[in-house]
């Protein structure tokens, strides 16, 4: 519990400072730089591209196993059963290939994305899940194997291409950015915690057994396998995982606040490589 | 679901929001300790307003998990006829509603506090 206590200490630091700022306008590239400079001073001795490896850039033993594991990743089953989803055809004959720049191959990196038609962030997996119906298929569940293996093969075919996440000249874009960070830092939940109490403040402290990853770099290495899963996680798993530890009752996967936050989030780790998928204890 | 152990939430009340959190819930146990046996149309106005108070907190999009587990711990003592505590369950569920409405107008400013710059 003492690194709770820490972070209690922080958390309440960082307030009592803060508050006297004045306000500005919303800029984010300065938020990006400000964001990333804040983990780098933090952590000297992490590698820049080392922060995408989660809980593994924080504590050596833990990477020495995780290195270890690596050599016959638990992911391999899920990423060759993505590969064959992805490559067979729907009803109609048409294949995910089809609705996707690229064929789908080597484009993780670009996710999330605004749309202007819709004028909302589309993931990736709202956007598999968008092409699926298009083709007249009925969608996945957000929080389950398919999903999972399908963004985990696209991650794959993105391995070391570096997040490039634009917000185009648009107010509802960086609305939906600013969206994105209120959600990050807000406080939600019994516990009162925001994500950034957690990966922000605590990142290396142990929670339990676990380990907290930065929040630098944190979407990189999704989707995960997790040996407390026994399985995959994507994206929306992860975050109803952690809204649920709070005692917050999670939204809806793929609910606009949850598109935002990955937009947010995504976006202040530009520059960093797909890592993606990863392994997990 | 991993649940952090009972005593967490009491390191994570040294802030005023969660003050205000605590002094809620402590207003709840001790009105529920009244003297006079509960009956059920005591439990039912208790939930009502416990419900009430959890549906503006969806509106806020911040409910608590732990609201619905006590609202549910009230339905089912209700169900075996132990309307005391149930009415009490009840009582702890819209105090835990009402905090989680405090918490989502507060944040709306003080997420702020906690950014990066
Ligand atoms: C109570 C602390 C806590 C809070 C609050 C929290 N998380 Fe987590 N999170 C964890 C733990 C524990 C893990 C698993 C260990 C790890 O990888 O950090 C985790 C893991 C993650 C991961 C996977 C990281 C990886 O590399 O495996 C992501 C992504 C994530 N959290 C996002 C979020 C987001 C977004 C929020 C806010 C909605 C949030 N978390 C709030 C505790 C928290």
């Amino acid at each position: 519990m003492s690194a709770l206590r820490a972070l209690l200490v922080a958390a309440t630091a960082l307030g009592l400072g803060a508050t006297a700022m004045a306000e500005d306008k919303p800029n984010p590239p300065a938020d990006a730089k400000a964001f990333q400079d804040y983990f780098v001073k933090k952590f000297p001795k992490v590698a820049f591209d080392d922060f995408v490896n989660g809980p593994y850039s924080m504590n050596a033993d833990m990477r020495r196993q995780w290195e270890e594991k690596e050599q016959f990743p638990p992911y391999e089953f899920a990423l060759e059963a993505g590969k064959e989803m992805f490559a067979k055809p729907f009803k109609n004959g048409k294949t995910y290939a089809d609705c996707f720049p690229n064929g789908g191959i080597g484009i993780r990196q670009n996710y999330p994305y605004f749309d202007d038609k819709e004028g909302k962030v589309v993931t990736l997996e709202l956007a598999l899940n968008r092409c699926r119906e298009a083709n007249g298929e009925q969608p996945y569940s957000y929080v389950k194997d398919e999903m999972a293996s399908l963004t985990a093969y696209m991650a794959y075919t993105s391995r070391g291409k570096r997040f490039d996440i634009r917000i185009p000249d648009d107010p509802r874009a960086l609305e939906a950015y600013e969206k994105g960070k209120e959600y990050f830092y807000t406080r939600r939940g019994q516990l009162n915690f925001s994500c950034a109490s957690c990966h922000v403040q605590s990142p290396g402290e142990r929670i339990r057994a676990e380990i907290l990853a930065p929040a630098l770099g944190i979407l990189n290495a999704m989707p995960i396998y997790r040996s407390e899963w026994s399985g995959m996680g994507t994206i929306s798993r992860r975050i109803v995982t952690c809204n649920s530890q709070t005692r917050a009752v999670p939204l809806e996967p793929q609910s606009d606040e949850y598109r935002n936050l990955e937009y947010y989030l995504s976006y202040v780790s530009n520059g960093l490589p797909v890592s993606g998928p990863g392994a997990r204890p | 679901m991993r649940h952090f152990p009972r005593h967490f939430p009491r390191h994570v009340s040294t802030t005023n929001v969660m003050k205000k959190i605590v002094f809620a819930t402590m207003v709840a146990t001790v009105c529920a300790g009244s003297a006079r046996a509960a009956s059920e149309a005591d439990y039912l106005a208790a939930a009502a307003a416990a419900e009430s108070a959890n549906k503006e907190a969806g509106r806020l999009r911040n409910q608590w998990t732990v609201t619905q587990a006590a609202l549910n711990a009230a339905k089912k003592a209700a169900e075996s006829g132990n309307f005391d505590s149930a009415v009490k369950s009840a009582q702890e569920a819209e105090a835990l509603a009402k905090a989680s409405i405090v918490q989502a107008t507060s944040e709306m400013q003080r997420w702020k506090d906690l950014e990066i710059r």
